[in-house]
């Protein structure tokens, strides 16, 4: 009864507060938890139900893990997986290495006016949809009008049809993600690189040390901390992949999908396409499991090593 | 000029010093060459697919089936921009979605995440902890595509409904983060007593003292949503089936394969002349000029705000 009464005081003197975070918390409500709830699908025989979503559900046909045991019993469980971590796994290191190098080489460019023109030059993907690019896509790789075949037939060489080739999409899809992420990200290192105190630099100098060594020893330190943050926010989300990249890009090719399927299009194409609502709830399911445990392994690594560096 | 080397100091004490200089705090002319290369060919190469495709939006439609996408046509036209002016009701109607969705949008998110993050930022909120793993929570895990759109469709029921296009990008728990990193470090406490001494309710508190002061926050994640509710298609290729609702991405999409899409909503598919005329459309140009016209505000607009989106990752990249 007591708690009761002190609870309700509570509530009435955090009042304005709770009002305040009510329009956020019911979107997390109705945006996150009652879909994490709804995971139960996975589970079920999913059957639509006039009567909405919870009759659906209760009218459903329990199932345990049949919906799994399908979903892996196919190959495109293996695909989807190897191409989603693969294709990220990539996109993490080059990312991280092209973007740490453009920022140290727009650091060092004498002309500082040049460097902010090529930055906000290279900004720009960052602003365009994967609509808008893949058009500029295929206005390179279109079979019959492209520039590229355009140029490649100019040296001889026969029109490839870049849309039924699968060779080539590992490449393409790299430099594409590149090609869009380098601007922001290395802009982002720029704005660290920029923020490091200049009396570091002055003091090496007058100890003697030339540019690499001044790169090497404070440049890069002094950067560590926000590359082993945005690495290890990468790798927590390495389940994860762009969905217009490996959708929009290839333009929905089927003949593409052995090396652009990945688990966000499967669960599209299983929901919207195909109807296996069950088999694509659990993978889906599958996705966000397992990449719950890596974000949380990764933090615990990084936590170990450097408790300050850890995401929580 | 015989008087010149008067003036100048002899060569090689100039080089000596020039040379010092050099070495410590700046690149060598070498190596500055070599960078000003590296990033001004990436550069160029991010901003060419926009500049090639407004070449072609510009290429007159024969030249361009003969002779392909090319940087330099043959023969310029404007008939692609004319056509869709003329016929294309459905992006007049497509930017009016868009423009609808990105106003009310970004407001909407505005209020929303300002109020809960300032309400994360006041350690006298009891349950600012418990509230707080509620935002950060949706961050690590989450239930996926199928159930969310299941929540969407069969008990919310915005399916075909312009919510179906709002609701969604409405909240995000790092937007929450940053702006609540925001409160922190740009909001004095001292400022918020003094306005409770002088007896204002916290909401009062909110809007006269705190908002004013948290404007660069406001903006960049003002702008971060705005950014995403105008290149936003993914709701509208799962929730939205209406041509009337199309927005303009999920337009481009669908003209993709074939131009009828934008003719739907012209009224001049009734009349034999407009059949005419639709028949004889400038197709393949008409599409990159449609794709032009969708990105143009936004790569006008973008070099006056790169600096927030900037801002934005670097604070939410900082921890309490």
């Amino acid at each position: 009864m007591k708690a009761t009464l002190r609870f309700i005081k509570d509530l009435n003197k955090n009042k304005a507060f709770l009002w305040m975070v009510l329009p956020g918390a019911l979107w997390f409500l109705f945006f996150s938890y009652l879909p994490i709830l709804g995971t139960v699908i996975a589970f079920k025989q999913y059957r639509f139900h006039k009567d909405g979503f919870l009759a659906s559900i209760i009218n459903s046909q329990w199932v345990g893990w049949k919906n799994f045991e399908f979903l892996f019993s196919t190959e495109d469980a293996y695909i989807i997986t190897r191409n989603t971590i693969l294709y990220n796994f990539i996109f993490i290191v080059s990312g991280l290495v092209c973007s740490v190098l453009m920022a140290i080489i727009l650091s060092e460019i004498v002309n500082r006016k040049l460097a902010k023109w090529y930055q906000t030059g290279m900004f720009l993907p960052h602003f365009l949809s994967w609509i808008v690019v893949s058009y500029f896509a295929f206005s390179f790789l279109s079979a019959d009008k492209g520039a590229l075949n355009q140029l490649l037939g100019s040296f001889g060489v026969e029109p490839i049809a870049w849309y039924s080739e699968t060779a080539y999409w590992p490449y393409i899809l790299v430099l594409m993600n590149l090609w869009k992420t380098i601007g922001y990200t290395s802009v982002v290192y720029l704005a660290a690189i920029i923020g490091i105190d200049k009396s570091y630099y002055e003091a090496a100098m007058i100890d003697g040390a030339n540019k690499w060594q001044q790169i090497r020893n404070i440049t890069i330190p002094m950067i560590k901390p926000l590359m082993i943050i945005l690495t290890l926010l990468a790798i927590g989300r390495i389940f994860y992949s762009d969905f217009g990249l490996f959708y929009q890009v290839p333009r929905n090719s089927g003949s593409l999908f052995s090396v652009t399927n990945v688990i966000d299009t499967y669960v599209y194409r299983g929901l919207k396409v195909s109807g296996e609502i069950g088999m694509s709830t659990a993978a889906g399911l599958y996705q966000s499991f397992i990449g719950f445990i890596l974000v949380l392994t990764s933090n615990a690594l990084v936590r170990k090593i450097n408790k300050d560096q850890a995401l929580f | 000029m015989d008087n010149q080397p008067v003036y100048t100091s002899p060569p090689g004490i100039q080089q000596t010093r020039k040379r010092k200089s050099r070495d410590f705090s700046q690149l060598s002319p070498f190596w500055n060459v070599i960078a000003n290369l590296i990033a001004g060919v990436f550069s160029i190469l991010c901003v060419f697919p926009f500049v090639f495709v407004l070449i072609l939006s510009f290429t007159d439609e024969d030249t361009l089936a003969m002779n392909g996408y090319r940087i330099f046509p043959e023969k310029w036209s404007i008939d692609a921009y004319s056509y869709i002016f003329n016929v294309g009701n459905q992006l007049l109607r497509s930017y009016g979605v868009t423009l609808f969705i990105t106003v009310v949008g970004t407001l909407l998110s505005l209020v929303i995440i300002s109020l809960y993050a300032y309400a994360l930022s006041r350690k006298s909120f009891k349950y600012r902890g418990f509230f707080s793993f509620i935002a950060f929570f949706t961050l690590l895990f989450n239930g996926g595509l199928v159930p969310f759109y299941m929540v969407a469709t069969q008990l919310l029921h915005i399916k075909d409904s312009i919510w179906a296009l709002i609701l969604p990008l409405c909240v995000n728990a790092f937007y929450i983060l940053i702006m609540r990193t925001f409160f922190l470090t740009m909001v004095p406490d001292a400022i918020i007593e003094s306005g409770k001494i002088d007896g204002a309710s916290e909401f009062r508190v909110f809007r006269s003292l705190v908002l004013p002061l948290s404007l660069p926050g406001l903006a960049t994640i003002g702008l971060f949503s705005t950014l995403g509710y105008w290149n936003d298609w993914f709701n509208a290729l799962l929730f939205i089936e209406n041509p009337k609702l199309v927005p303009l991405q999920a337009m481009l999409m669908r003209i993709e394969n074939n131009m009828q899409f934008i003719l739907q909503n012209s009224s001049m598919m009734s009349s034999a002349e407009g059949l005419e005329i639709i028949r004889n459309m400038p197709q393949d140009t008409s599409r990159m000029a449609m794709v032009i016209l969708a990105t143009g505000p936004i790569v006008l607009a973008y070099p006056f705000f790169q600096r927030y989106f900037v801002q934005g990752l670097t604070i939410g990249a900082v921890k309490e």
